[in-house]
């Protein structure tokens, strides 16, 4: 066996250890908070009356298609998900009178997930905090559907030339004065549109007015790293099937674990070159595979 | 005794190989429908689901079962055993076969596969916060470095043939590959360590979907210690293979010491998953998970009893325990990265996944192309080593039979 000195093996399996290894105490990346002129949505589920108005004005406001589903024989336009064709849907936690309408769409998040993940960059923070997409850099990998901790991203399973498919705040409508169609929709004031400041404003008012009526809290201020879209309920969050997520951004650990690793190229750059000096070394000694035979 | 790599020779269109034609025109039949018809005619996919056996199998079990290349390249080249030279091309083939069906099957299961090109030729828009795109550069990179390492393959056959612009094409290149060699072999064992941790990073984002028996933030050390694992695994596989099908010698003795390595990577792969659940305090999830529970002692019995049986190739070789536990280990990390990407991964109320026929059948003509380019691969380029034998036989019994070629 040609001489291969112990430390020099060490310091091989040394690099790639550093290299693999997650180095718990790696510089935690900066957080990205939410700004107060960011746009957004105030949903207060304990106004909302599941009339779903907002669906189908979202619909119009987007000209997407209706999805019709047959009930005893007569059409309806009943979306019972968010899906490749509906970007807002009401629905019901439970029946009876513990029951809560949720609005299910795109939160809008000041640190998202899906943007983090995104290759390059089809999902990115858009003008005023929207989480906007960019058809064009989008490769349909759909890894945004696997990070986005509210499954809001879907995809156009049944067609050829597929696109993600989400609410992105009627951005298109901005230039001609109007905000959100399904802020526009609603008859309660269930859904409010506006600068994130004004939405937290309107929301603890509420909360103040009638403390007996809520439970919990404005979820979305802090949840996630804070979401765009902001909730009130009369039930538990999480019954409401938002996730109960700390006050750190959803993406923050797995950039701290993968820049700890990477940091400045450093770690691989200089694995590479051990490798490939005792590699070099190796053979000059009439090794590396060559000799022994 | 030589270590020199000869083709194996013989006849093509055997039985086995007709029934890898009749599986790979059933996955084209197939494929046609998904590039017309979208993802959702063939596939069990879902908006709570998005990944699927393609990803899960093709790519991340995939390039897991093809990590022979890496790890026997890091034991040949940098602990420098020499001993094992013979088992390096057939490694590197049965890895750039690997990772060439993972990148096609990337090709099937992207939605907009034709946007594909932009990823590596568009820097100016590289997300560099997102670990999928280091995942697809690295895994683009070490195909072409593969290549680059098979390429003598291909030389040593032209230097050989009647052809005077080949021969000398060789003749000025080979001399010069092996001049570079230790670059490449440096990127070759950089870029595996890169992305095959990096798959087990890309979970870590979905914290509250993956199960917390799997999703740690040593989720890249645990997918990179199964790469080795896996890796080590294949080639005992490979060799027994070979045997078999090929009439190759067998290297029970060799393999017999390699056994030691493998059994460490093993063990500390289940060290650092008992470590990380303890150091969680969630050990106890390890028995109240129900079908989970009984998932992740799978893994871990399958990787521990494999372990056992590569210790005790040290003491005493022999080829059917070696098989046993090579199998062991590569069902213990295909099923741990099975698991973490499927089973475990859960998107919520009422999302159910289970892969489609189509699914199955578009998996199943990727395996058999894999094994139609093998067979071809060894029996017309210099790909096995005959280390026992003075002269390779020429069409050997087995063959006609078809035995497992």
């Amino acid at each position: 066996m040609p001489n291969v000195s112990r430390r020099t093996v060490l310091r091989t399996l040394g690099g790639a250890a550093a290299l693999a290894a997650a180095p718990a105490p790696a510089e935690a990346r900066a957080p990205r908070p939410p700004h107060d002129d960011d746009l957004g949505l105030l949903f207060d589920s304990t106004r909302c009356v599941g009339c779903r108005a907002c669906t189908v004005r979202c619909r119009e406001a987007n000209s997407l298609p209706e999805d019709v589903k047959l009930v005893d024989g007569v059409p309806y336009d009943a979306p019972i998900d968010l899906n490749d064709r509906t970007l807002t849907v009401i629905k019901r936690t439970s029946d009876g009178a513990d029951g809560a309408f949720v609005k299910a769409q795109c939160m809008h998040c000041a640190d998202p997930a899906c943007v983090s993940v995104c290759m390059l960059g089809a999902l990115h923070k858009g003008e005023r905090g929207v989480v906007a997409y960019d058809v064009s850099r989008c490769v349909g990998c759909r890894y945004c559907q696997v990070a986005c901790p509210f499954n809001v991203p879907r995809f156009q399973w049944s067609s050829a030339t597929p696109r993600i498919v989400k609410c992105e705040l009627c951005r298109h409508r901005w230039r001609e004065g109007k905000g959100a169609a399904c802020a526009e929709a609603c008859p309660r004031e269930a859904v409010v549109f506006g600068p994130r400041a004004e939405l937290r404003a309107e929301a603890h008012r509420r909360l103040e007015a009638e403390p007996g009526r809520y439970q919990g809290g404005v979820y979305g201020e802090r949840e996630g790293g804070g979401t765009g879209v902001l909730v009130l309920s009369a039930v538990p969050f999480t019954a409401m099937g938002l996730p109960a997520l700390g006050s750190e951004a959803v993406p923050a650990l797995g950039e701290t674990i993968q820049h700890g690793i990477y940091q400045g190229f450093v770690a691989p750059v200089v694995l590479f070159g051990a490798l490939a000096w005792v590699t070099w070394r190796n053979r000059r000694a009439g090794g590396g595979g060559e000799g022994e035979r | 005794m030589t270590t020199e790599a000869r083709a194996v020779g013989g006849r093509l269109l055997t039985p086995t190989f007709k029934l890898m034609l009749v599986l790979w025109a059933a996955a084209t039949a197939v494929g046609v429908v998904r590039f017309t018809q979208g993802l959702g005619a063939v596939t069990a996919l879902n908006d709570g689901y998005p990944w699927g056996l393609w990803i899960a199998f093709d790519v991340v079990v995939g390039t897991g079962l093809a990590s022979g290349g890496y790890a026997i390249a890091l034991l040949v080249y940098v602990l420098n055993r020499g001993r094992y030279h013979p088992l390096v091309r057939p490694a590197i083939l049965t890895s750039a076969l690997g990772y060439s069906v993972a990148g096609i099957a990337v090709m099937f299961d992207v939605g907009r596969y034709w946007a594909l090109w932009k990823v590596p030729v568009m820097p100016w828009r590289w997300n560099t916060s997102s670990i999928l795109l280091e995942v697809a550069l690295c895994i683009m990179a070490y195909l072409a470095v593969l290549l680059v390492e098979l390429s003598p393959a291909l030389l040593e056959r032209w230097i050989t043939v009647e052809h005077p612009r080949r021969q000398a094409f060789a003749a000025r290149w080979l001399p010069r590959l092996a001049r570079a060699l230790p670059f490449v072999i440096a990127l070759g064992l950089v870029l595996p360590t890169m992305h095959q941790s990096s798959l087990g990073s890309l979970l870590v984002v979905a914290g509250t979907k993956v199960h917390p028996l799997w999703h740690t933030g040593a989720l890249p050390l645990l997918f990179l210690l199964t790469a080795f694992g896996m890796g080590y695994a294949v080639l005992y596989f490979e060799t027994i293979f070979s045997n078999v099908a090929f009439r190759r010698p067998l290297e029970t003795r060799l393999l017999g010491s390699l056994g030691v390595f493998i059994a460490g990577v093993l063990l500390v792969f289940v060290a650092v998953r008992f470590a990380g659940l303890m150091g969680a305090g969630r050990l106890g999830l390890t028995v109240t998970s129900g079908t989970l529970s009984f998932f992740f002692w799978a893994e871990t019995l399958l990787l521990l009893s494999a372990a056992g049986l590569f210790l005790q190739q040290w003491v005493h070789a022999s080829p059917a325990t070696q098989l046993q536990a090579a199998l062991l280990a590569l069902a213990g990390g295909a099923l741990y990265r099975i698991d973490a990407f499927l089973v475990a991964f859960q998107p919520g109320h009422g999302w159910r996944y289970f892969p489609s026929l189509g699914e199955i059948l578009i998996t199943l003509g990727f395996i058999a192309t894999e094994t139609m380019v093998y067979i071809v691969a060894v029996r017309r380029f210099p790909i096995l080593a005959g280390v026992s034998l003075t002269e390779p036989e020429r069409a050997p019994a087995g063959l006609q039979e078809g035995a497992a070629s």
